[in-house]
């Protein structure tokens, strides 16, 4: 007889502020072969996972249920569980009541407490059946592909080939350093971009292994985790040096790296007055016009500039001027950008009156300190309501800023300025062709999505594939080189061993019911079926390295010979069984 | 509202709540699921999840069953395009789909039960709508036992 043991997550409350956990616990102990069921207020933790090492071990269960988040979190932790307190890994069954109970239903306590308790009885209708499984290998090829030479890019880059791991890297344009290459200064040292993009093309060249193509796009993917293989065209580079046709590079790589970056975003003609007035300009511009003024003498457009006004979180955290693009999120760095900026052109040019109007002030972090610094010297900052932005006019052959000072009230002030610089938040490139080849997972806001931000921050939903720098999200350029690290760590993890591990949930046959009809094998589009003759009998068998996995083949089989293992057809029957049990 | 129509399972006090079985797929539509629990987005919670590898795995009887085993539908939230599987993935599993109709017409079982849809890993909203449109559907047909006899 099974010894199941069942364990249900308050998670802190994430879980039991709507889910009644102890009515599923006592659901759970109702059913047959369930020697063991407890709530736990946080199953993840390390006292809780010795807690269920404990009872395997003094109540003699062979089978585990753990009713908690999604599996995407925790399967894996509890698999690891299972396996350190010596049983199979696989007779393992991870019941989802957080994100598909108590998130999903928080409107309806009594429903998802019933929900909870339905996906719990199919975890011990599975648990009950679960046979033990063991992992397969398969080769993982010690080399990485990288799409983007952004600084995220190439910061993966670097990385990786100081692990000794091969990098082919992709750059669409013609030069490397993307975004960052054209800033003239960037915070906190007031450093150029092109010398921190210098920095960092030293410490690709101290390193061995990385191929490097510009003006280069991919044009196709085939293979999985491991084994990819992939094809990019590579332009001529201008001047034309070779008259050939774009060439055509294929290659086998073990793991794709997407850092692809990010457009700034640019105002609609008239928002703020840019493009209709003059002296309105954006803040990249605004580098630009500073870099080629003389200190002491600030000139924009032709026009010396004594009083300046920065507006914050254009294009972030708003609806676009017409309605048609929406930008909710924040764009990260433009505070500190702004703040840092106006730092710099204070010491060329000293008698400048500059001010702030911001919606909320966020240098977080040390960048705090560059705040406190330009409050010091007499920046002056308005806090505007989102809902009531300043506005931009002409007067007098300059302009003035109409303002509801919040800090004040919301009295009306107008300030007189010579200049306006729009500080211009970041949005997602389009790259669909891109996001078409490689399936990329788009969030809402249409950055690229990891499958958790916090668990699994560079990983995405398709294995092998990873996401850093601002194409995930806005970043600032630290933050980029972080993810670029973070991106080639995770691929290296399984490049070094060379291998990577399998679950083992592939089809297998059972030659006894086999009638050979092969509808299986033209299931199977990825040639892991075949009709063999095995002990004198025709029959259908399976490469388990080339099955993926899908059960495309069990769905036709009318003998029901081939099934997954791990996922028979009398466990989902079980399962289907439990689900529909009760309200 | 359809929760206010009176059940005719006068044996049933209570209004009658179809439950739906939600078959999902461990890659995407389940993730996609996911995603709608942790936006808020509520749907009925008169629901339970299955997920499987891919929707192309799915056999017809596993729907007829659950229609005999205490499901009044079935919502079939396959993998769509995002297939990281099959490339013809949604022709695949509609003709498990189709299939699975047949079958259900010979157990007398009304064909509205049965819905598939593409459901994405972040599409949060369709599901939720793709959910309450069969739910109220089956809200008119009633418990799918008493479909047995008078299809």
């Amino acid at each position: 007889m099974p010894r199941i043991g069942v364990y249900v997550c308050h998670c802190g409350g994430n879980i039991s502020d709507t889910v009644d956990v102890k009515k599923v616990v006592e659901a759970a102990k109702a059913e047959g072969d369930v020697v063991l069921a407890r709530d736990v207020t946080f199953a993840c933790a390390d006292s809780s996972q010795k807690e269920m090492i404990e009872d395997v071990r003094a109540q003699k269960l062979d089978r585990i249920v753990v009713a908690s988040c999604s599996p995407k979190l925790h399967e894996l932790t509890f698999r690891g569980v299972v396996q350190r307190s010596g049983l199979n890994p696989y007779q393992y069954y991870h019941a989802n009541i957080r994100e598909q109970a108590s998130w999903a239903h928080s409107d309806d306590p009594e429903g998802a407490t019933e929900k909870a308790i339905r996906h719990v009885r199919s975890g011990i209708a599975y648990a009950r059946l679960a046979e033990p499984l063991a992992r397969t290998k398969a080769a993982f090829v010690p080399k990485v592909l990288v799409i983007g030479g952004g600084v995220a890019g190439l910061k993966a880059a670097i990385d990786l080939s100081s692990m000794g791991v091969r990098v082919v890297l992709l750059e669409k344009s013609s030069a490397l350093g993307g975004r960052t290459a054209t800033l003239p200064e960037v915070y906190p040292y007031g450093r150029s971009g092109s010398d921190v993009v210098q920095g960092l093309l030293d410490d690709l060249r101290r390193n061995d292994g990385v191929t490097v193509f510009t003006n280069a796009t991919l044009e196709r993917v085939g293979g999985h985790v491991g084994s990819f293989q992939v094809t990019f065209r590579v332009a001529p580079h201008e001047p034309a040096g070779h008259a050939d046709r774009p060439a055509e590079i294929t290659d086998t790589v073990g793991a794709i790296l997407v850092a692809t970056g990010t457009d700034t975003y640019l105002p609609k003609a008239g928002e703020y007055g840019y493009s209709r007035l003059p002296n309105v300009v954006t803040l990249p511009e605004f580098l630009e016009l500073e870099q080629a003024s003389a200190p002491g003498d600030l000139m924009i457009h032709g026009k010396r500039a004594r009083r300046l006004a920065f507006i914050y979180c254009v294009g972030s955290r708003q609806t676009s001027a017409d309605g048609t693009e929406v930008h909710e999120y924040c764009s990260r760095y433009c505070c500190n950008a702004t703040v840092s900026t106006t730092l710099s052109v204070l010491r060329d040019h000293p008698d400048l009156t500059v001010y702030h109007l911001y919606r909320d002030m966020r240098t977080y972090g040390k960048n705090e300190l560059m705040y406190e610094e330009a409050a010091r010297k007499g920046v002056v900052f308005v806090r505007f309501d989102g809902e009531e932005p300043p506005s931009v006019a002409e007067r007098d052959g300059g302009l003035v800023v109409s303002v509801k000072d919040r800090l004040i009230g919301g009295e009306l002030v107008d300030l007189p300025v010579d200049a306006v610089v729009l500080v211009t938040g970041l949005m997602p490139r389009a790259n669909q062709e891109l996001e078409g080849i490689l399936k990329l997972p788009l969030g809402k806001d249409g950055f690229y999505q990891e499958v958790h931000p916090k668990l699994r921050p560079v990983e995405t939903n398709i294995s092998g594939l990873y996401i850093g720098g601002t194409a995930q999200g806005p970043k600032d350029i630290g933050e980029s080189l972080e993810s670029g690290s973070a991106m080639a760590a995770k691929a290296a993890a399984f490049a070094l061993r060379g291998q990577l591990e399998l679950e083992p949930f592939v089809a297998s046959v059972d030659g006894a019911r086999c009638a050979a009809g092969g509808a299986c094998v033209a299931a199977c589009p990825f040639g892991a079926v075949e009709i063999r003759e095995v002990d004198g009998k025709r029959q259908a068998t399976v490469e388990a390295a080339k099955c993926k996995g899908c059960g495309a083949c069990v769905a036709v089989c009318p003998s029901e010979a081939i099934q997954l293992k791990g996922f028979s057809n009398d466990e989902i029957r079980s399962m289907i069984k439990a689900l529909g049990r009760g309200t | 509202m359809l929760a206010a129509q009176r059940p005719l399972d006068e044996a049933s006090p209570a209004a009658f709540r179809p439950k739906i079985l939600i078959l999902s797929t461990n890659l995407i539509s389940d993730p996609g699921v996911d995603f709608t629990g942790l936006n808020h987005l509520h749907y009925p919670a008169t629901t339970a999840v299955l997920r499987m590898p891919c929707s192309s795995m799915i056999r017809p009887d596993f729907i007829v069953q659950a229609l005999e085993d205490g499901f009044d539908g079935v919502y079939v939230a396959a993998d769509g395009t995002d297939c990281p599987y099959l490339p013809d993935c949604v022709a695949r599993t509609a003709a498990r789909v189709q299939e699975a109709y047949a079958l259900m017409q010979a157990h007398g079982i009304e064909r509205e039960r049965l819905t598939m849809s593409g459901i994405c890993s972040v599409c949060g909203e369709a599901f939720v709508r793709g959910v309450k449109h069969l739910s109220e559907v089956v809200q008119k047909l009633g418990p799918a036992s008493r479909g047995k006899g008078h299809a």
